[in-house]
């Protein structure tokens, strides 16, 4: 195949609104203690939730970017210039009927019909930073599930929120943990009571839509004992000229016997900084499995992990990464073997196409005396174009016999007979280049749930647009 | 033999008091020397922080207590020849001990006669200036070690000077042994080796101390360049003593289709560093990297590894096999970089760790970093145990555990060092493996 592909720039129109919003509240831009007090006034936070969010700030303040060995692209962001809490001032809505008129349309616009409702367990919106629109079906909510914004849940279920709360992701776990733990803002609180299976996926679509805005939203989830659920999350922003940030924390809890998915499909548009932690602490026999897809973002670095803290727990992680031009995709997974015949699967695929750059990161630890605990990765690289780059770091530290760890890693091209072949059956290169994609990434996506394996080939398709020929 | 004027008072000083004066070196080396050495100064130790030091136990690197080499007796001397055996044929051999030259057997006259140049390096220094500058640590120590990469350039006095000539094959190995010899010691191993356009040659290196107990730290660099259609192995037997704090740079530069192949025994020394860099130039050019490890007692072996794809159609291999017992430790950092416009790279990397016991740890951080396309690169990485069912086949057939744990761990060594394809290294390897075993049980 020609190695001097020329790859073009895709259609973003799709997803590339803004519309006008004003803003009820707006603690301004920069990050000082009077904006962390603003904030808490604004949200009417606890004590010790300010306590929470100052500490974070001290932290955030206090730890230097980890460019030594992150990308240096981090530079470019200016905190001073960002703004880290805008609401609409009105509290979580409970009806589709009290959402406002506009804040509707732009939902439209987002692909959520609002029949998806009835299909969906419950639609957590998140406009910008407040909880615009939360329902949950009633059947869930008769199950004694509790999905609510964060706000909400740390405001009317304290007991069981602070439980966990900052206990998986302490705030010093890195600068933008503790960045999030200062002005947190939106996200959703889930929790699953003993032996309960929520059979629909709980969803919740997030968006950034003010210039210079980041999100911050904060998530946890809680499955108490042999409960199951999945959690959706998709995103897509609107165009902006300056770098935007986002920056979110999401804490699983499974406790015995519980199961957890948590899906994303993020496809932010490529000027979003998407730095965001994302860890699940898995108890006895429990199981945690993230699915996780990158297609948008200017740099998005995201390392889901699970801590397999009790014994036959299981961690699950399977990525995707799209990196087009100019994006630099730098994900991958971290699993903790704590505990005796622990179990973890990494599978993660990236594909790079024009000046795209994806970056697979991992950490597998089990440490000394455990027994039978196995981990498996296995990552594969696609570059589509001459100026396509892709890397891969994993780490991994075994102590100990009894334990199998294994790592595969690969690198390639669409194959030239491939293509010929499609070709041949009267395919463009075009087509059959995408058609090959796909192919790549095919038995990982056949593992997301129907709608969003629908909507992710579709996504492919777009961005594999005009990137040969 | 022109040697170096080690009196008492040179050699009881600390490595970091600086170079030290040696008489006969030419002026620009001794410029060379400090310039090194500020350098040394100017950069800060190593961080556990510092991602090329990941893992590894930097506190092992404080340089204070290691002196310079004194002077050895005729005694000393008479006792290192007795010692230094290795393989039973070879081309050439030079023994250094304490980075003074013992012994030196040079290579027949017919060799001499095609222009191979076989000789310690303050002579080719003086000798083959020209040569001699060109190549001498002309890269970048790349993998971390920066700041000792400088300081054996401050400090080396001694070495292996080898230069091939075009089409010259020489059949039977060089051997080099580098001894250590008392408390505290130093040396600065240098192995300077030049082959010119389709000559080939293999070249055995031993590391070993006099006294299996005594402290002491060696820095080494080896610059080893493959010619144009050239054939280099390398082999490194690293047997330093069990208190020594070890580092190895080596650099391999292969030319278009050149191939050079390196093979590292690692059973020596307290902690053991070895960084290897392979620079694929030119194209249809290959290089094989392996690494055999036996880690014992609380043995450190840090491996650092990158394959450089500079030019398109080249090809590298890696092959890394460590076998940790008791508390023993092992990491690998490896990176295969393709550049821009490196197309048609093929390259391996495979690091195969065998964990026998409950307190090793084995740390594996496979690397790839491809910015070319039409590329095909793969890496694995296995931490695991001894099979079940080899072991119970094994105590049916009435062998006892570590008989049979000892066969297994020699079978999946021997996998490696199979690959050198060249039996006699292979045998002497082989049983440098079994004398470490015998001594550890």
């Amino acid at each position: 195949m020609k190695t001097e592909n020329k790859a073009v720039d895709i259609n973003r129109s799709i997803g590339d609104f803004h519309y006008k919003v004003d803003y009820a509240k707006d603690a301004g831009s920069g990050l000082s203690e009077k904006t962390i007090h603003y904030i808490s006034d604004a949200k009417e936070d606890p004590d010790w939730v300010r306590e929470f969010r100052l500490r974070g700030l001290k932290t955030f303040l206090e730890k230097p970017l980890p460019t030594h060995w992150a990308s240096k692209d981090l530079e470019a962001i200016d905190f001073d210039k960002i703004r880290y809490y805008l609401a609409s001032g009105d509290a979580a809505k409970r009806t589709w009927e009290e959402v406002p008129e506009d804040i509707k349309r732009t939902f439209e616009r987002l692909g959520i019909p609002e029949q998806e409702r009835k299909f969906l367990a419950g639609v957590e919106a998140q406009f910008d930073s407040e909880a615009v629109y939360s329902n949950i079906k009633k059947a869930v909510g008769e199950q004694g599930v509790i999905f609510v914004g964060s706000t909400e849940g740390l405001k009317n279920h304290p007991d069981i929120f602070r439980k966990w709360f900052g206990k998986v992701i302490p705030i010093a776990d890195n600068k933008f943990s503790a960045l999030n733990a200062a002005v947190f803002s939106g996200g959703s609180f889930i929790y699953v009571p003993p032996g309960v299976k929520v059979k629909h996926p709980l969803q919740a679509y997030f968006r950034i839509n003010a210039e210079n805005f980041g999100q911050f939203e904060r998530t946890l989830i809680i499955a108490d004992e042999g409960s199951e659920v999945t959690y959706m999350e998709g995103c897509t922003a609107p165009k902006f000229e300056t770098t935007t940030l986002h920056s979110a924390v999401v804490e699983l809890v499974a406790l015995k016997g519980a199961k957890i998915q948590y899906i994303t499909v993020q496809n932010w548009s490529a000027n979003v900084f998407n730095l965001v932690t994302k860890r699940g602490l898995a108890h006895e026999d429990a199981e945690i499995k993230w699915i996780d897809c990158n297609i948008g973002s200017r740099l998005t670095m995201k390392y889901p992990g699970v801590v397999l803290k009790g014994r036959k727990a299981r961690g699950e992680v399977l990525s995707i990464a799209l990196a087009n031009n100019g994006q630099h995709q730098d994900t991958g997974a971290k699993m903790i073997h704590a505990a005796d015949e622990t179990t973890s699967n990494i599978i993660s695929k990236s594909i790079s196409i024009g000046t795209g750059r994806a970056t697979y990161r991992g950490l597998v630890h089990v440490p000394k005396h455990l027994k039978n605990c196995k981990n498996n990765t296995e990552c594969d690289a696609l570059l589509i174009n001459s100026t396509s780059r892709t890397d891969t770091y994993p780490a991994i530290t075994v102590r100990g016999t009894g334990n199998a760890v294994q790592h595969e890693a690969s690198v390639s091209q669409v194959s030239a007979e491939q293509i010929f072949y499609m070709q041949q059956r009267g395919l463009t290169e075009a087509q059959a280049m995408s058609l090959s994609v796909n192919g790549f990434v095919n038995d990982l996506v056949r593992q997301f749930p129907m709608e969003y394996s629908v909507e992710l080939k579709r996504l492919i398709e777009l961005e594999m647009e005009g990137s040969v020929g | 033999m022109s040697s170096i004027a080690h009196d008492e008072t040179v050699s009881s000083k600390g490595i970091l008091s600086g170079p030290i004066e040696l008489r006969d070196l030419p002026d620009w080396f001794r410029d060379q020397q400090h310039a090194a050495w500020e350098k040394f100064e100017s950069i800060p130790r190593p961080t556990r922080k510092d991602q090329p030091w990941r893992f590894s136990n930097v506190d092992l690197l404080d340089l204070a207590p290691f002196k310079f080499s004194p002077a050895l007796s005729d005694d000393d001397r008479a006792n290192v020849l007795k010692y230094s055996r290795g393989l039973d044929r070879f081309a050439g051999r030079l023994i250094f001990a304490g980075d003074q030259l013992i012994e030196r057997n040079v290579v027949s006259d017919d060799l001499k006669k095609r222009g191979v140049i076989f000789q310690p390096l303050e002579r080719a220094m003086i000798e083959h200036a020209d040569l001699f500058r060109k190549h001498f640590m002309s890269q970048p120590a790349v993998l971390g070690s920066a700041k000792f990469a400088a300081l054996h350039k401050a400090l080396v006095s001694n070495g292996t000077f080898l230069f091939v000539p075009r089409g010259v094959e020489i059949e039977q190995p060089i051997e080099i042994f580098h001894w250590l010899r008392g408390e505290g010691v130093s040396v600065f191993p240098h192995l300077l080796l030049i082959t010119d356009e389709l000559a080939k040659v293999t070249v055995v290196e031993h590391f070993r101390s006099c006294d299996a107990r005594a402290t002491g730290f060696a820095c080494g660099v080896n610059d080893l360049i493959a010619g144009p259609g050239a054939k280099v192995t390398y082999v490194c037997a690293q047997n330093w003593g069990e208190n020594v704090v070890a580092l190895q740079m080596n650099t391999t530069t292969v030319d278009h289709d050149a191939s050079a192949m390196s093979l590292n025994l690692n059973l020596g020394s307290k902690y053991s560093r070895f960084e290897s860099l392979s620079r694929l130039v030119g194209e249809g050019g290959r290089s094989d990297l392996l690494a055999v490890a036996v880690a014992t007692n609380e043995q450190e072996f840090d491996a650092r590894t990158l394959q450089d794809h500079i030019s398109p159609r080249t090809a590298s291999d890696l092959l890394y096999k460590n076998a940790l017992d008791d508390r023993a430790r092992c990491t690998f950092g490896g990176l295969i970089r393709v550049e821009p416009h490196a197309h048609f790279t093929d390259a391996y990397q495979k690091v195969r760790n065998l964990l026998l016991s409950d307190d090793s740890e084995a740390n594996s951080m496979p690397g790839l970093e491809i910015l070319a396309d039409n590329v095909r690169c793969t890496h694995g990485a296995t931490s695991g145990q001894i099979n079940e069912d080899e072991m119970f086949y094994l105590h049916s057939r009435g062998i006892p555990t570590k008989v049979a744990q000892r066969l297994i761990v020699t079978g999946f060594l021997n996998d490696v060092i199979q690959r050198l394809d060249q039996p006699s290294i292979a045998d002497y390897l082989r049983g440098l493996i079994d004398q470490k075993f015998a001594r550890s049980r």
